[in-house]
This record gives C-alpha cells, structure tokens and sequence, in this order.
C-alpha cells in the first residue's frame, strides 16, 4: 500500500442491527478499514439490506429497497458490511431481484462486484495479515451461514484473529451449524430456533472459552440471548470489535 | 395421504418435547452426514459431478415429453405395459385393477415414496388385499400405523428398544424368551416373517430411481434386497414412478448414480442396483410375467412451466434433510405430508398447495445447508422463498404479520425518517436495558423472549454518533 497513492474510498454499509443495537462495532470496523488504507464514508441515505421484506416474500418493498441502497453507496471504490449476511444480500441478491430491469439491473450487477463482507475486504482484498490488538483469554467463534456460504467467509477470520496478542482460538463442534437465528424465524418459529439455538450454545460451553465471537450482529445477538438466559458468563462480541479492540463497552446481554 | 403440514407448529412443539424422538434423531449427525462428508471427500470429482448431473436432469426436464414418448416406446418393445396416471385417484385405480386382474391376495412392496404419495396401501387394503411392506424401515412404520418420517431412513424416528418392543407386540409366534438386544437380531426376525411374505406374494409393487429412455428400463437401488425379492419373485411386477424419474440414457443413469448414494449413506454405491427391462422373456429362469409401470404425474407437469422445475431434479437422496437443522430438531412428521425437509419445503406447496403448506417454506433460517449438499444443485433457499412471494401475493399471511412487515418497509424505504424514528426509539429502549444488558421480555416478540433473552441496544444509533464524530472532526 503506497501512500502516495490515493486512498480508495470506502461506503459503510453499516447494517440496521449494528445502527440500532450496537454502533461500537460500526467504529470498529471504520477503525479497521481506516488501518487498511481506505477513507471510509457513511452515507446517510441507507437503512436495511431489505432481508426481512426479501424473506417475508415482499418483493416489490425489496427492490424499493434495493435501489435506495444502490443510490447511496454506487459511487464509491468498495462497499463493505459488518455482516456477511447483509453483504451476501447487496452481493448475491440485489443482481438476481433486479436483473430484469433494464436501468437498475446492470447498476446492481456493478455494486455487487464492489461489495465486501468486512473481514473478507480486509483480509482478501486488502492483503491485511495482522491487527494491532490484545485479548488475554480464550475465544471461539461461530461461522454464520450466509458469511460462509454465500461468500466464502473461513480463514479469513481465523487469519486476523491469530495475530490478536494474548487470544487463543478453540474451535467449537458443528461451527459452521446454523444457530437458530433466521431473522423473523427466530420468532414466527420461536420454539424451534430455540432448540436449534440450544444445541449451539451446548457446544458453545463445552469448550469453555472466555468469548464467544461471530462476524453477524442478528447471531450473535441470538447466541447471547440464549447464553445470558442460560445464566453463562461467555462475553459475546462481534469480532471486529476485538480486532480493532474496541471493547470499552460491555459485551451483547451484559449490563454496566 | 392427508396433510398435517398446516398445524407445523404445534407438530414441532410436540417433537421438540418427544425425548425418544429427540434420542433417535441425534444419530443423524454421527451417522448420515459424517459419512456422505468422507464419500465427496474421497472422490475428487464430486463437485464437477454435480454440474454434468444438474445438467442432464435440466435437459431432461426440458423436453420431458419428447423422452416420455421415447421410453414408453422402447419399455412396451420391451414387453411392458405402461400407464400414465394424471392423478393419485387414477394411479390408485390402475395399481387395484392390475392386481385384481392377477387375482392377488398377498401384494409385496419394496419401498416407494410416491406409493405413500397416493396413499396406496390403504386403497389396496380397503379392497381386501393383504399389503407387505418389505424395506425393514418401512416395516416398522407399517406394523407402527405410521408413515415414514425421512426419505430413505423411513424408521430413522424410531430407537432400537421400541423396535424390539414392537417385534414382541407383533410376533407372538416365536418363543418369548428369544434375544432381540442386537441390531442383527431384530434384522434376522424381520427376514423371517418377510421371507414367507415373499413366497406368497402374487404382485410385487416397487418404486424407481430412474426410468430410462433409452432401454425403456426401470432401475431400483437398495440395500437390502427386498426390492429384488419383491420384484422377481411374484408372477405380476407393478412398478410406481413419477414423471421426473425419467433420464435419456443408461450413461446418464450411471453419471448420477456416483451422487445418489454418496449423498444418501456415503456408499460408493448401494448394495443392489437393479434393471428391469420388460417382464421375463421365454430364456429367462425367473422374473416376473407381467411388467406394468404405472407412471404418476399429480401436479408435477404444472411445475415445469413455473421456476419450481428445479425441484423436479431432485433423486431423492435425503441429503438435504440429514444437513437441515429444522429437521434435525423436529424430525420428519413434523412436517406433515409425505416429504419432508428442505426437499418437503418446496416440493409439498406445489404438490397440495402453498394455502395447505405455507408454514414449510417459511420454517426455514435460509442457511444454505441444504443446497451446499445437493447433489443436484437444487437452489432451495431461493425457491423456499418463490412459495413465500407466492403466499405473500395471494395474501395468506396473517394480518398482524402484514401489518408490521408493512410499516417496518415505510420506514426502510424513508431513510429520512427511519433515521428520525431510530434516533427517538432506541435511547429509550437503550436507557431501559442499560443496568441488565438485556430484556427477559419484550412486547410482540414473546416467539423469542419466551426462550432467550434480548440483548439491549448500546442507546444511541451509529449514525447519529457518526455524525457527532465527523462534526467534532472538522471543527
């Protein structure tokens, strides 16, 4: 990365869930992008992806959706979401919704080749291969489904958390098993997701790490609702929050 | 077979709280999935398998009737007789006739899904025959009064010890203080009562995995050679197959079988795999005399034209419902009908209707499991989701989730106002959780407080942070 070049600049795709719950892991992951030699900007004409519309079968509010996310993030180099799920949607799904749109489906077809889940912007495309960071304790981290599946989401993580001092990483049983979440599944089918939700904080536990940690808020917050009503003491955190070691906030469920 | 699928729910709450259930599916795991995962393992060209098998089932599909015509001229060459059935009525009448024809009393069957489809067994036993299902796992769910709960484990919701309970129920016969503790035991004794079913057995009925164009063959794949005795032994074979079983030629038929038990049970290959061609022919030892194939549409052809067609690739392998985490939870009768898991989800709505079967696609978090693991690269995500714009557009939802998913889209389509509602909304509720961390309750979402608890946001949304920051940034 030379400085004399100039920066490319960043959207954030900040995510419903991480700008109504939780915006540490927002600055982390500008702190992040920022460490990778990207200017990042936050447009403020986003809301959601459109997931809970596009799930629920509302195609036309999707791709309502769709556009006003094109809109605000076409003009930059990359866009880049704190959630594979979010970012598979921008990546994978606006392209397919809108392709037979004669004005708005090459536009969607030229975002998605720009849009990045977090980790994977800073590991694949931005060559990152270290954080500056420290956490002394045990962690393990869940693969979210749409992260893993949709766009390759593995070592990536796995990589940058390998440099965080004092972090030891203990992979838990069926980490890339769905963990109930699902959107509005979690609740239309609650009993279920609980039972799918059960099994993951069951192998959760049995490795006994200090943190517990994923790359997607709508998880994670599953995941803690569960631990914390199970009495656990696992802290849960989004991962960027420990790669950028902002974590002057308390963990997801725990008071202050 | 009559569906329960409407009452999901209430079919899942009660197998989420059936500890023998709960104890039976936990094999699953350790069992189906770990072998399939060392089959595509130890072949490198699984993957690109894959593709050459999605794409053959594609051209297939895609001049179904053009091969139909084909196979049934060359299986009639053969010596067989072929009926086409639009409906299960007409599948039911045709399979009766032919055995009255036969003058049966006692009919074999090897196992066939699209026999449960249509719910044969009841008809044929209504008019008076004696009805044997022959698969050991379907054995069990017969002599149970159940119906299968997987596709190829039919009896996979059933432990050992209520199996042996079960044989001791059942077959008073033999001595009481015989040992039923292992698996070969139970096995043992159910080949024993079946063998003299076999001997009897005036029709033989089978399912199949493929139907051939080229040969006009029928072909069965087993483990237990059941299907075989079934087949060969009776004087009249009934062979049951639903239109998409069709393939061009005996080289695609091999191509796809290197996937089906790899997906399946992780064999290279099943133990049986079993041509027919016509009935027996004069130089022939044994076989059956009269060959009919019955093949069944009941609402398959209405999903070629519509972008359900992929469904129709699927060969029935079961791999989708060993790596779904739904059925993994729930098992198969949760889900009410006769197919169940992701392959259930999608093929259930356009076979009975999304009215009758709304919940199934919709009982699904999207992870994309199943599809990973289809050999015949099936999207079922995406059509999980079509049937949920389906039932979206016909208006089958519930008002109170219509309602909210519509003001939830006001705001998502007004980043103006959104942002103004967030900024109002979430210090309150971030002010409320702060102490906790987290809500034990929380109005309208009692599916997932009922459960787990709600983390509290952090009170102050990232945007309005963002925009403190970058002020503070410039002055």
């Amino acid at each position: 990365m030379s400085s004399s070049l100039p920066r490319p600049r960043v959207g954030l795709f900040v995510t419903c869930l991480v700008d109504l719950y939780r915006p540490s892991v927002g600055f982390a992951a500008v702190k992040l992008i920022e460490a990778s030699g990207c200017q990042v900007d936050v447009p403020e004409t986003q809301t959601c992806c459109g997931q809970p519309a596009y799930n629920s079968g509302d195609r036309l509010s999707t791709i309502e959706i769709a556009k006003t996310t094109i809109a605000a993030f076409e003009k930059f180099d990359f866009v880049v979401a704190p959630s594979g799920s979010c970012a598979g949607m921008l990546k994978k799904h606006y392209p397919s919704l809108l392709k037979d749109d004669k004005a708005w489906g090459p536009r969607a077809t030229a975002l998605a080749t720009k849009v990045h889940e977090l980790i994977n912007f800073l590991v694949d495309v931005r060559k990152m291969t270290a954080v500056e960071a420290r956490f002394d304790g045990t962690a393990t981290y869940h693969d979210s489904c749409s992260g893993l599946r949709e766009l390759g989401v593995k070592d990536q993580p796995r990589q940058l958390l390998a440099s965080v001092k004092g972090l030891t990483l203990t992979e838990m049983e069926d980490n890339e098993v769905c963990c109930g979440f699902g959107g509005t599944f979690s609740v239309k089918y609650g009993d279920v997701s609980n039972a799918m939700v059960e099994k993951k904080t069951h192998n959760i536990a049995a490795v006994k790490p200090d943190l517990l940690l994923a790359g997607d808020l709508g998880c994670l917050l599953n995941m803690a609702g569960k631990l914390k009503r199970q009495g656990s003491t696992i802290a849960v955190r989004h991962v960027a929050e420990i790669l950028a070691q902002e974590t002057s906030d308390p963990a997801l469920g725990d008071g202050s | 077979m009559n569906s329960t699928s409407h009452n999901f729910k209430d079919n899942a709450r009660a197998a989420l709280g059936d500890k023998q259930l709960q104890d039976a599916l936990g094999n699953l795991k350790g069992g189906l999935v770990a072998q399939r995962a060392r089959a595509r393992d130890a072949l490198p060209e699984f993957e690109d398998l894959r593709d050459v098998a999605r794409d053959i089932k594609n051209h297939t599909l895609a001049n179904l009737d053009l091969y139909m015509e084909a196979y049934e001229k060359k299986a009639t060459e053969a010596g067989a007789v072929v009926h086409f059935a639009p409906t299960a009525d007409d599948a039911r009448a045709i399979i009766l006739e032919i055995c009255q024809q036969a003058g049966a009393r006692i009919v074999t069957k090897g196992k066939s899904m699209v026999s449960e489809e249509i719910s044969l067994n009841h008809h044929l036993e209504d008019a008076g025959l004696e009805v044997v299902e022959t698969d050991l796992g379907e054995y069990l769910v017969q002599i149970r009064h159940e119906t299968p709960s997987h596709i190829i484990a039919p009896a996979i919701h059933l432990t050992q010890a209520q199996v042996e309970a079960d044989f001791r129920r059942l077959h008073t016969h033999l001595p009481k203080e015989r040992v039923l503790v292992e698996p070969a035991q139970l096995v043992n004794e159910a080949r024993q009562i079946l063998r003299e079913k076999f001997q009897r057995a005036d029709v033989g009925i089978t399912g199949a995995n493929f139907l051939i164009a080229e040969t006009g063959s029928s072909v069965i794949v087993t483990n237990e050679g059941n299907g075989d005795l079934t087949q060969s032994l009776a004087k009249t074979h009934i062979v049951l197959a639903s239109i998409e079983k069709l393939v061009p030629t005996l080289e695609d038929v091999s191509t796809i079988i290197r996937l089906l038990a790899r997906s399946a049970t992780g064999q290279e290959i099943s133990t049986y795999t079993t041509f027919s061609t016509g009935g027996r022919r004069p130089t022939d030892p044994d076989g059956p005399v009269n060959y009919h194939v019955v093949i069944l549409d009941n609402g398959r052809s209405d999903l070629l034209a519509t972008e359900f067609r992929e469904v129709l690739r699927c060969i029935r392998c079961g791999a989708c419902m060993n790596h779904c985490p739904v059925y993994n939870a729930v098992g198969g009768h949760a889900y009410g009908w006769v197919y169940p898991g992701p392959i259930g989800s999608v093929l259930t709505p356009g076979l009975i209707g999304v009215k009758a079967a709304g919940h199934l696609p919709n009982a699904s978090t999207f992870c994309g499991r199943c599809e990973q693991v289809c050999p015949m690269k099936i999207p079922l995500p995406k059509l999980m989701r079509h049937w949920r714009e389906a039932e979206f557009q016909q208006k089958d939802n519930s008002a109170g989730f219509r309602a909210g998913l519509g003001l939830w889209s006001y705001f998502a389509r007004r980043p103006k106002l959104y942002h103004l509602a967030a900024k109002i909304g979430i210090p309150m509720l971030g002010a409320l959780g702060r102490r906790r961390g987290r809500f034990a309750w929380l109005p309208l979402t009692s599916g997932w407080t009922k459960h787990r608890d709600m983390p509290a946001p952090q009170g102050r949304t990232f945007q309005k942070l963002w925009a403190e920051h970058k002020a503070g940034a410039q002055r």
